[in-house]
């Protein structure tokens, strides 16, 4: 087993790319998850700032969250 | 044909429907992405023989060809997305082509840098200004312009509409990649895996490699549909639809 993960005496090339590939598409697999969670929180913050517009006088509600 | 594919595919032109679809595949696709990967790496690393020639070092082969094949696989898609975009206005074509360009860029990078890692003990140097080298590296710049050009405009749409022409207009680079080993003397090896004609691979090392492909295909299937909610949040924030999911949300403790 420890022959075959050696990969001769190309190892480091190997698992060089086998790291590159995973790293360069959990980035790209994360990114838009939390740029959608991120456009939700600026959004909720948005409609709770119109709200507050349309109603002077109540207390601002976005700012636990915003 | 059925005429239940065009309508399917005229409802799916709607952002909430297409939002609720890419929502509903995205974890499926994912899924079954990983466990290819999974056994498609197990094959190539560890089943499949070393290489007469190159040893150990071509079982880079697994991830390099994959992924070299999805930077011009993405790009296909993207051009075609902008160009139904561009003649129709259909905003989700534009959607998808311009969230395309992040997972093909990617890809491409990936591409670049395996491919690096094969060339230093292979070739003994880690880059070289070869017609297959540099024609990648120029579809990793269009796909950079593309992004940047999107962004670069106040109006999401006619950020779009600007980055889908310069999608076509790079088009034309990729047959220069595809064909880049026959056209010119090139130190980058040719074609081993042939749509026409007999491969030049061994069964149990093709096995693995057409495996990865169909991981990566599913891959950009999911990355694609993630990425176009979270354009879909933002560029139809004023619409009805993205408010009542908000309400929702909220409404479920989320």
């Amino acid at each position: 087993m420890s022959a075959s993960l050696a990969m001769g005496a190309y190892g480091f090339y190997v698992w060089s790319s086998v790291a590159v590939f995973f790293f360069v598409l959990l980035i790209d697999t994360l990114a838009p998850l939390a740029r959608r969670r991120r456009n939700l929180r600026e959004l909720r913050a948005r409609i709770a700032r119109q709200e507050n517009r349309r109603r002077p006088g109540t207390p601002p509600s976005n700012e636990s969250n915003a | 044909m059925a005429n239940w594919v065009p309508l399917w595919l005229h409802r799916l032109g709607s952002p909430p429907v297409f939002y609720r679809f890419a929502g509903a595949v995205r974890p499926w696709a994912l899924g079954l992405a990983l466990v290819l990967a999974g056994v498609a790496l197990y094959g190539g690393l560890f089943v499949a023989p070393a290489d007469y020639q190159q040893g150990d070092a071509y079982r880079i082969i697994f991830l390099h060809v994959p992924s070299a094949w999805m930077s011009l696989f993405i790009y296909g898609a993207m051009a075609v997305a902008a160009f139904v975009g561009l003649v129709w206005r259909i905003k989700i074509a534009e959607v998808v082509a311009m969230e395309s360009a992040p997972v093909g860029a990617a890809f491409t990078f990936i591409t670049l840098v395996t491919g690096s890692l094969w060339g230093k003990p292979m070739w003994g140097t880690w880059w070289t200004w070869d017609a297959r080298l540099t024609s990648e590296l120029v579809l990793l710049f269009i796909y950079l312009g593309v992004i940047g050009l999107y962004h670069s405009f106040e109006d999401r749409r006619q950020g779009a509409r600007a980055a889908s022409f310069l999608v076509l207009v790079g088009a034309v680079n990729v047959p220069i990649v595809h064909f880049s080993v026959n056209w010119w003397n090139t130190l980058h090896q040719g074609s081993t895996v042939r749509l026409l004609g007999p491969s030049h691979i061994e069964a149990s090392m093709l096995w693995p490699l057409l495996t990865m492909m169909a991981a990566t295909k599913l891959y950009y299937v999911a990355s694609l549909f993630a990425r176009v909610r979270a354009d879909l949040i933002a560029s139809e924030s004023g619409k009805g639809w993205v408010r009542e999911l908000l309400a929702h949300r909220d409404g479920s403790g989320a």
